[in-house]
């Protein structure tokens, strides 16, 4: 080496790797500490520790990066390759690799900014307008026989709804209008569905859901057009679309709002058991009110029968009776000088005041027979009438199974006319007693 | 009297019920509205237990118009 080499080396600092790798990372990191980068993410790997690998790169570059695992967790849209995304973070190199290193703490699809605007515009658009009204709602069917489920075929809201029905054991068909849940044209669809639906009219309710994946973009469902079809809809629109805290503005616009497909199932399927019971009971206490109407009638009646107004009003008209021939002998015998129109007159006066009484003591008569008629029938002794009998124990109570007789025990028979006693046969199997009868009483 | 709805049989049926409870009709009456009570309630039990379940995919046919064809939700794609 010369002389002039070696001063020239002398002259030089000379790095380490270390040292020069170190010093461009501390140069990129405080230039680039906290930044938005925008590009396409490539090569995404998951390994197990977490932490997330992959690429952002636009048209001439490339960028390494990484979402460590406490971040990527927080992450609100799930990163994939493809993707156009901003991200925030810092810049570093990493040193064994020599590598500039993009170490990400938050990103967001592109345009999400805008899009969230773009939301809120239009949610308080339409609210101004009128389409979330709760009063605009429609009441969802009792017993709907046929749902219409606008939903992606092969994506999970499908089977999930199948499951619900298929557990509760339900009785209620699906037709199902296979619709695009995210994508170009998705909206389109969706709303087709609700149109054809509303056209065809053969099913009681619509369920309009997402497909089932909780990383879908859910931008269709945020459709203004949509949004309309919705609210014109004849048939009430249940919504399963949002995420458990996300509101699409399907979710606001339509009639009932589940957070899952599987709850929208479970809302829409008629509680059929339940409904079974109320109308048990319904019945039931209509029975039961019409004995007791019954019962008070048949009670008042008797009243009446045993009162002393009906008995004195018989006892009345015959004293008005004889009162009434009295007063007519007391009249033939009355002085010429009433002449002859007004003494018929009187007559005839006479006559209608003795009629109307009968009259009215015939109708009540009648009246009496046709009730009495009527609670007859209701009475046990009808059943006699029939030609039934009526089978009671030594102490009176009415035998209604065959175990309250034991074989060898005494029974009472009472039948239309008159009544014996009876023993039952000691032996199995047999149908017939023997009975010993006693004297004849005859039954009123 | 020809109920075509459930829902409104079941809401006559209450009514009627209510009528009934309060006592205050003639006894005529009271049998006139049992007897459509009975028979609402007995439509409303084969309401609830008349029906089928199918379940259908509507699907384009060859005319390009829309048939509800028989699902079968382990296929793959169905438009």
């Amino acid at each position: 080496m010369s002389q002039r080499e070696f001063g020239f080396l002398k002259q030089r600092l000379v790095h380490s790797v270390t040292d020069a790798v170190r010093g461009v990372r501390e140069r990129v990191e405080s230039a680039y500490r906290d930044v938005w980068i925008r590009g396409e993410i490539v090569d995404l790997r998951r390994p197990r520790s977490g932490h997330v690998y992959f690429a952002l790169k636009d048209d001439s570059a490339r960028l390494r990066a990484v979402c460590f695992r406490l971040q990527a967790r927080y992450l609100k849209i799930r990163p994939a390759d493809g993707l156009e995304v901003l991200a925030r973070g810092s810049m570093t190199v990493y040193a064994p690799q020599g590598d500039v290193q993009f170490v990400v703490q938050h990103m967001e699809p592109l345009g999400h900014g805008a899009q969230q605007l773009a939301f809120e515009e239009l949610k308080n658009r339409l609210a101004k307008e009128g389409l979330f009204d709760p009063a605009a709602k429609q009441p969802l069917p009792m017993l709907p026989r046929r749902i219409g489920v606008i939903t992606s075929p092969t994506g999970a809201a499908v089977r999930d709804i199948l499951n619900v029905l298929e557990r509760r054991n339900d009785l209620v068909s699906i037709l199902i209008y296979p619709a695009k849940v995210q994508g170009t044209g998705a909206a389109e669809t969706l709303i087709r569905g609700i149109r054809v639906f509303g056209r065809r009219g053969d099913v009681d309710v619509i369920v309009i859901s997402r497909g089932g994946g909780s990383s879908e973009d859910l931008s269709a469902f945020n459709d203004e057009r949509l949004a309309r079809a919705i609210f014109a809809s004849r048939i009430p629109v249940i919504s399963a679309v949002g995420h458990e805290t996300d509101f699409t503005i399907c979710d606001f616009v339509s009639d009932f709002r589940a957070p899952t497909p599987s709850a929208a199932a479970e809302t829409v399927a008629a509680a059929r058991a339940e409904l079974h019971q109320r109308v048990d009971q319904l019945t039931r206490r209509a029975v039961q009110a019409c004995h007791l109407v019954l019962h008070r009638k048949r009670s008042r009646l008797a009243r009446l029968a045993a009162s002393r107004s009906f008995i004195d009003a018989e006892t009345r008209l015959r004293y008005f009776l004889q009162r009434l021939d009295e007063l007519q002998g007391r009249l033939a015998k009355c002085p010429e000088a009433f002449g002859r129109p007004r003494r018929e007159k009187i007559a005839d006066l006479t006559r209608r005041l003795r009629e109307a009484p009968k009259r009215h003591l015939a109708d009540l008569r009648l009246t009496v027979a046709g009730r009495s008629r009527e609670l007859q029938a209701f009475s046990p002794l009808a059943v006699l009438e029939r030609g039934y009998s009526i089978v009671s124990t030594g102490d009176g109570t009415i035998v209604r199974s065959a175990q309250q007789v034991a074989p060898g025990g005494r029974f009472h028979v009472r039948v239309r006319r008159g009544d014996f006693e009876g023993e039952r046969l000691r032996n199995e199997g047999q149908q017939t007693t023997r009975s010993k009868r006693r004297s004849g009483k005859q039954e009123p | 009297m020809k109920y075509k709805d459930f829902e409104q049989a079941l809401g006559r049926l209450e009514q009627i019920v209510g009528e009934l409870e309060k006592g205050e009709l003639p006894l005529e009456q009271s049998m006139k509205l049992f007897e459509e009570g009975m028979e609402l309630s007995r439509f409303c039990g084969t309401k609830l237990d008349e029906a089928e379940r199918r379940v259908e995919v509507l699907l384009r046919g060859s005319e390009g118009d829309l048939d509800a064809q028989p699902f079968d939700p382990s296929e793959g794609e169905q438009e």
